[in-house]
This record gives C-alpha cells, sequence and structure tokens, in this order.
C-alpha cells in the first residue's frame, strides 16, 4: 500500500490519539474507594503465631508468587539462654509447608515471626529508584510499578527487611503490596483471610474505629529494625528481643 | 553607532537553544505518561492498575451468604475465628461461579498443619502427636471440623 501525503497527514493525528489513550492508563478500578482517608499497616501478634504457613501459601495464591520467591515468609527463631544475641533462625521454603517438629522440653526458646514488607512509612526502597518506579501510594502502601521498574535492584539491596525480588520472568522488582487489589475493595489481606488464629491483622491507621488504636493502647508494640527509622506500619506484639 | 552590529550569530545561537527547548518539551510532553507526578514522583496510574489485580481469595463474608448453615455451625465451636478458606483455599473462581466444585480438603494434609505437636508451638494450642493420637485413622472420623469438639456431635 502506498501511503500519500494526504494518507500520513490522516494517520498522524490518529496515532498520536491512540498514543495518548496508552499514556492515560486504566481508569479507577475501585469508585468507592477514596485514597486519602487511609493508611495502611499491619499488627502481627506473635504469641498467635502456630507456623502452619498458611499466609504464605495463600500469599502465593493470590498474587502468583513464583516459587522460592516470597512476599511473605514465616522464621523460626530457636533462643539459647546462653546466646541470646545469636538466635538460630530457619525458614524452610518460607515456612510454606510448615516446620520440623520440635520435641518436648527442648533447650532454649522457639516460636515463630511472620514476617512480609513493612510499608515504611519512610522507605529506604522508594528514595533509592532512579525511575520513579516504587513509591508510596497515598493510602501507605509500598508498590512498584512494573511497567515503569528497569530491574537495576537498587531498591532489592536498600531494603533493610530483604523484602523485595527481582522477578524470574518479568525481570522487574516484586513485593508485597498488601494486596492492595483486596484492601480497595474492602476485603482484608490474603495472608489475614488465611491465617487461622488471627495472628495477622490488617491495620487502617487512619480509621478511628479499627481495633489497632485499642489494640496500641493497651500492648507494647515492636517494629523490625527501629533504630533505621524507616518508620515500619508492620507491628509486632510480643516480638523477642533477639528478632533481626 | 548600532548596538546589536555583528550580532547576527547571537540571534542564530538563540534561534538554536529555542529550537532545541521546544523540541525538548514535545518529546517530554510525548514520552513521559500523563499521571507521571499527578500524586508523586510516579506514574499515577499504576496505583489503579494494581488495585485492578484479580482476586482468588473470595473473602469469609462472601462464603456466608450462602452457607450460612456452615457459618452457624462454626460460629459455636472452636474454629469460630478460622476463615472458610483457610483450610478450603482460595475459591474466588467458585464463588463467582458455584457450579465450579471447589473438592475437598485432603484432612490428612490439612490437620496436622497447624496440629500436629511442636514445641515451638503456643503451649495453650491444641496440639497431638497425630501416630498417637488415632494410629492413622482420619481426623474426620471422629472430629467434623467445622465444631471440632466431639461432644459436639462427632462425625458427619
Amino acid at each position: 500500500m502506498n501511503i500519500t501525503r494526504r494518507h500520513l497527514l490522516i494517520l498522524l493525528p490518529a496515532a498520536a490519539v491512540a498514543w495518548e489513550s496508552v499514556l492515560a492508563g486504566t481508569p479507577e478500578s475501585s469508585p468507592n474507594y477514596t485514597m486519602t482517608e487511609h493508611w495502611w499497616g499491619m499488627l502481627i501478634d506473635i504469641p498467635k503465631c502456630i507456623g502452619c504457613g498458611n499466609c504464605v501459601r495463600a500469599c502465593q495464591a493470590e498474587n502468583d508468587v513464583p516459587d522460592g520467591f516470597f512476599r511473605t515468609w514465616v522464621e523460626r527463631y530457636h533462643v539459647n539462654d546462653w546466646q541470646l544475641a545469636n538466635p538460630q533462625v530457619i525458614s524452610p521454603d518460607g515456612g510454606k509447608e510448615g516446620f520440623p517438629s520440635v520435641a518436648e522440653d527442648p533447650e532454649g526458646k522457639y516460636f515463630f515471626v511472620p514476617k512480609l514488607c513493612n510499608h515504611c512509612a519512610d522507605s529506604p526502597c522508594t528514595q533509592v529508584c532512579p525511575v520513579g518506579a516504587t513509591f508510596i501510594s497515598p493510602d501507605g502502601v509500598v508498590l512498584v510499578d512494573q511497567k515503569y521498574c528497569l530491574g537495576c535492584a537498587y531498591c532489592v539491596q536498600a531494603c533493610p527487611y530483604g523484602c523485595r525480588y527481582i522477578h524470574p520472568t518479568k525481570k522487574v522488582a516484586d513485593k508485597c503490596t498488601l494486596c492492595y487489589h483486596r484492601i480497595t475493595k474492602g476485603l482484608t489481606t490474603a495472608c489475614c483471610e488465611a491465617c487461622p488464629t488471627g495472628a495477622r491483622q490488617l491495620a487502617d491507621l487512619k480509621n478511628p474505629a479499627d481495633p489497632i488504636h485499642a489494640f496500641l493502647k493497651t500492648h507494647s508494640v515492636q517494629v523490625l529494625k527501629p533504630q533505621m527509622a524507616t518508620g515500619a506500619k508492620v507491628f509486632y506484639n510480643g516480638l523477642d528481643g533477639s528478632v533481626r | 553607532m548600532k548596538l546589536f552590529k555583528d550580532a547576527g550569530h547571537l540571534f542564530r545561537l538563540a534561534g538554536v537553544f529555542l529550537l532545541g527547548t521546544l523540541s525538548f518539551l514535545a518529546i517530554r510532553a510525548f514520552v513521559v505518561p500523563h499521571s507521571f507526578g499527578q500524586y508523586g514522583h510516579y506514574r499515577g496510574a499504576a496505583i489503579a492498575e494494581i488495585a485492578a489485580h484479580p482476586v482468588h481469595f473470595a473473602g469469609h463474608q462472601t462464603c456466608e451468604t450462602c452457607h450460612s448453615d456452615i457459618a452457624q455451625t462454626k460460629s459455636a465451636g472452636k474454629h469460630a475465628q478460622v476463615n472458610c478458606e483457610a483450610c478450603h483455599g482460595p475459591l474466588a473462581k467458585h464463588a463467582d461461579d458455584p457450579s465450579i466444585d471447589p473438592g475437598k480438603p485432603d484432612v490428612a494434609v490439612l490437620c496436622v498443619r497447624c496440629h500436629s505437636a511442636s514445641a515451638a508451638r503456643p503451649k495453650d494450642f491444641p496440639q497431638v502427636d497425630a501416630d498417637q493420637h488415632s494410629g492413622g485413622i482420619p481426623c474426620t472420623t471422629c472430629h467434623q471440623p467445622h465444631n471440632p469438639v466431639i461432644a459436639a456431635g462427632g462425625a458427619k
């Protein structure tokens, strides 16, 4: 087909309009959700965690997390009285299929620590991104724009909690989205939905009716690595001092 | 005396500079996504794209709209706080189209995930050594999973 100058002049604006719609992106998918009314975090109640691995399996099913990579995982700590600063930590396959059993009367103490992205309010990972592909959303969730990400992995190195990885096939940064596609629809996260003991609870810190406020008032909670001043919003109740 | 004598080269340079600035602005407007900078130094439309991902876990509220009988059985027992999909797995597809068979969880794997004895588990959490406890008999022979206390009626 011969494209004449006349055809080209007609086609060019059409192509420009098509490209415009690509740049504009998809429309808002949750019309009843206002980002500025929420500030998301999570509460993890260590004494309730039984190390069943339900959260890890649920996360992988919900978010198509590739095998061997984890957006959330469970660690089992073994702390001896004479080695408080050097706990033995295991997490076989992220705790997905549970943990080897421990005999009665063990030496020292054992406990489980579920981990996930802390959705830091001052997150180190978003600050290092050279292209603006990772960011804190107006409702306090640290997200990755996978169409914009270059896969340079600066953010993977910057996260002090080891919560990011490079997706093996997409070759871009991937991480916990706090099930953003669920919480914007009024659902809880997949890990919280699947947790049988309520050890994990999604928390909306901007909602005065959220039970998190009563819990924070009456319990001594901690965040991981508070000395790094990341503004972590995953709160741990009953966290042992040996947890890193 | 003429002020701008032999100033032609300056105007030419200014022209080149102007042309460069204009072409930079034109290219920038073309390649930078419109929503970039809408909320911050990122593509604002990415938020809606992430929010549009498909849901796999329907949520217990959805389950209970149809299975209210089981929700009632469950609310009376020790598993009251255990959500449906904690055991049954992600069933949003079944919730959208009830003709899709959700299948039954394998109790041989399922129950011991939480209840196998381990000193690492909280002391007040019910745990058994499955071999000693039942000698290989399936848990559901005695326990009804939605309300596991045997006095509550046993297997159904």
